[in-house]
């Protein structure tokens, strides 16, 4: 199945796919690993041990039950050296349990193959896995898959898109967990009950809708298709893929499962597959290391709470002196600021820029061209947005749509007057809650 | 393995890369589409076309230099709109034009249209094309005296524009088998201005624009449409010795209609940013033009015509704007 006839704006930010064919290596265990307590939208974790316990990889160190969240896992085995606060990459506070590995990588006794006989068990087994969006925007997984209108969604999309420059580890992550995607797909499908399954990929990984075109049809499966999308940006996002697939429109506010609609990252659905066979929960995560500052570009799989540090050093260390360190994809992955932040669930690739590639283009006059506007998914005037912005009118900016916005980049990257457009309608939506307007 | 940590990292906003297409390219493109008018001027007028649009181009970026330095405002020489505004100025005076009446042009297109604004991006008006009023009012006489092409075989030294002529046959005062013929307008052997003279020429240019997206058709599109529709129209109305067909790429061809279309109108700063927006700019611009070439003693109405819609884009636009985004949610699929 091909694309629809209309599309989205979207726009060519190139690819940079220089790891597309490099497989992924496993990183062995560091000396020290920081997991963090807030690796999901919602809230954050109470550390379950404490200094000098002994802990097993697997073994649930953190939880609460409030209900958007999921558990932490241990990654490692070891020993707990201490609880630390360290800012995270939003400015906020995490609490982190550090470990310091015994490198035997003892299991514990709490993993299990998890028994999935109906729709709450199903819900239970997601949650005790920790599974979390890994697209990005780590959004806890159970529950996405329990929406209150169930009857309702029929369609079950699975995002191989993988849009950011950069990024390959999602493509890596089809190529060589086909089977995984598969089950886990059908599990889900399963128990969504969704008539229809597609796995959306970008038509410039060719080599993966081949793959599961070919193990697709070996198989016999007739609920599940691939959708080639086009190779372009922002496809991969939740409500630009949604109108791709489907050609219904999702406006902010409307969750998915409104329009019958439940998509999920391709790497959180081989997650998945691979934990119905084994069981066990989130710990490693597979990511691409690249950017110019990176001596040896690689996909790696690294435990969960590897520092930053220590994952570009198994890429050969640092070539030249970074100058910025992401946490995701170019376009909305994160800047941090320091080296010694650990790895969380939804990284899926960690980029160090050179002073050359970090360089922050001096910002001029806007000349009114309107390539923001025609480069927006929404059709949103992100230039009327940043006067309004600038000016501090919530009613404008609200008038204007600046809800609407995903933050996507795509204005900002295609300014020729290199003005932080995005930033603008990120910092416009502030105004516009602060204002409380509806 | 390296034990050299880095805290001390740049932070910033997403995205984290942009295109290479900034102003300085833009502008640069708009350079390089105005490079056939140019030759075909160089061909058309000879050697003196050149001088004066170096004089226009060099006395514009002066202006803009010595503006920002007197002001101790950061200096956007370099974004080449200057360049750009001087070329589209010069490309619309006649060959003949003295270099200090230039210079006066270029300094109120800089300095009193755009600098005085705000510098670009502020301006309201198209600044060459103020530029060229101020000139045709205030040297009324130097602003219509046009040198005839190389190609005019006669002893004359000047003569009249197509447009000119028109009008002298609308009084009644020469036949119409005096006009030029399209083909000639087409390739640029009847006198005018500079830049206006070969609509092939600036076809080109324009067609290069586009393709490399630095403008949108819809501006030129819908402008030389009207001016074709509403000329065929008039003449089917009025008859007599006219033949409305030919009357309408008449019109589309003489004159500053081709040029006006593609290089001034398109300003992106002075135009509507919404693609309905553009669509009653670029046929108020028809229009206005029309209206003033038939029933109005200025014989070429393209640039009142522009300045006229510049005028009225902030209105256009919060209109447009208004009126997309103030209903219900925002809209996918317009393209």
């Amino acid at each position: 199945m091909s694309s629809n006839a209309k599309h989205l704006h979207s726009i060519d930010a190139g690819h940079y796919k220089n790891t597309a064919g490099c497989e992924t290596e496993v990183m062995p265990i560091p000396d020290i690993v920081k997991i963090s307590m807030s690796q999901n939208i919602g809230a954050p974790c109470k550390p379950l041990v404490k200094k000098g316990d002994e802990v097993k990889v697997g073994q649930v160190i953190g939880d609460t039950d409030a209900f958007v969240s999921v558990p932490v896992h241990a990654s490692v085995s070891g020993t707990v050296t201490g609880i630390e606060t360290q800012r995270n990459a939003m400015g906020g506070m995490d609490t982190l349990v550090v470990i310091e590995p015994d490198k035997k990588q003892e299991l514990s006794e709490e993993i299990k193959v998890p028994e999935i006989t109906d729709m709450d068990s199903f819900v239970a087994a997601v949650r005790a896995s920790g599974l979390v969006g890994l697209g990005g925007a780590s959004f806890p997984t159970h529950i996405k898959f329990n929406p209150k209108n169930k009857d309702e969604v029929d369609t079950f999309i699975i995002n191989g898109a993988e849009c950011e420059p950069f990024i390959t580890s999602d493509h890596r992550t089809m190529l060589e967990d086909t089977q995984n995607v598969i089950d886990g797909a059908l599990e889900i499908m399963k128990y969504l009950e969704t008539s229809q399954g597609y796995i959306a990929i970008e038509e410039n990984k060719p080599d993966a809708i081949a793959l599961f075109d070919k193990m697709i049809a070996e198989q016999g499966i007739t609920n599940l298709k691939t959708f080639k999308l086009q190779a372009r940006y922002p496809k991969g996002a939740e409500r630009v893929l949604i109108y791709e697939v489907t050609g219904k429109e999702c406006p902010a506010g409307v969750l998915p499962a409104d329009l019958g609609v439940i998509v999920s990252n391709v790497t959180s659905v081989a997650f998945f597959g691979q934990y119905l066979k084994d069981g066990i929960p989130l710990i490693k995560k597979r990511m691409t290391v690249d950017g110019d500052a990176v001596k040896t570009p690689k996909n790696i799989i690294a435990p969960i709470g590897t520092l930053i540090h220590d994952v570009i050093g198994f890429c050969g260390g640092y070539k030249t002196a970074p100058k910025k360190i992401l946490m995701g994809g170019p376009m909305m992955g994160r800047a941090i600021f320091s080296d010694q932040m650990p790895i969380v669930k939804n990284n899926n690739a960690i980029l160090a820029f050179s002073e050359e590639q970090a360089y922050i283009p001096e910002e001029t006059a806007c000349i009114n061209c309107g390539r923001c506007h025609q480069a927006c998914p929404f059709n949103l005037l992100p230039t009327g947005l940043a006067e309004a912005y600038e000016n501090h009118d919530a009613q404008m900016l609200s008038d204007l749509q600046v809800m609407q916005c995903m933050e996507c980049g795509s204005c900002s990257f295609v300014c020729p007057a290199r003005r932080p457009l995005a930033f603008m309608n990120k910092l416009g939506k502030g105004i516009v809650k602060e204002a409380g307007i509806k | 393995m390296d034990k050299n940590y880095y805290n001390n990292l740049t932070v910033s906003s997403s995205p984290h890369l942009v295109t290479t297409l900034d102003t300085q390219k833009t502008m640069l493109m708009v350079l390089i589409a105005l490079v056939p008018s140019f030759i075909m001027s160089i061909v058309v007028f000879g050697a003196r076309s050149i001088a004066l649009t170096a004089v226009c181009a060099i006395s514009a970026v002066f202006f803009e230099w010595a503006y920002n330095k007197l002001m101790k405002k950061p200096d956007t020489v370099k974004d080449l709109s200057a360049c750009v505004t001087g070329v589209i100025l010069a490309m619309n005076l006649p060959s003949s034009f003295p270099f200090w009446m230039a210079i006066i042009g270029t300094f109120v297109s800089i300095v009193i249209v755009k600098c005085m604004f705000g510098g670009l991006g502020r301006n309201i008006a198209n600044p060459a094309i103020v530029g060229r009023i101020v000139l045709l009012l205030s040297f009324t006489t130097q602003m219509t005296t046009w040198p005839v092409t190389r190609m005019d075989n006669t002893d004359a030294t000047t003569g009249a524009t197509a447009l000119g002529i028109l009008s002298e046959v609308a009084k009644g005062k020469q036949d119409v088998s005096t006009l030029p013929d399209n083909l000639s307008l087409f390739l640029g052997t009847c006198g005018g201005s500079m830049g206006e003279v070969s609509a092939i020429a600036i076809l080109i240019g324009g067609a290069f624009l586009i393709w490399k997206k630095i403008i949108s058709p819809i501006i030129p599109v819908s402008f030389i449409a009207t001016v074709f529709v509403f000329s065929l129209i008039y003449y089917a109305i009025v008859g007599g010795d006219y033949n409305a067909f030919n009357m309408a790429i008449f019109h589309v061809c003489a004159g500053g209609v081709m040029f006006g279309a593609f290089f001034c109108a398109t300003d992106y700063v002075t135009s509507p940013i919404m693609s309905k927006g553009k669509l009653i700019f670029g046929i108020g611009c028809g229009v206005v033009t029309m209206v003033i070439r038939i029933w109005c003693s200025y014989p070429e109405g393209v640039s009142f015509a522009i300045l006229f819609m510049n005028m009225l884009t902030p209105l256009i636009d919060s209109k447009v704007i208004r009126n997309y985004y103030c209903k219900g949610g925002a809209k996918k699929d317009e393209k």
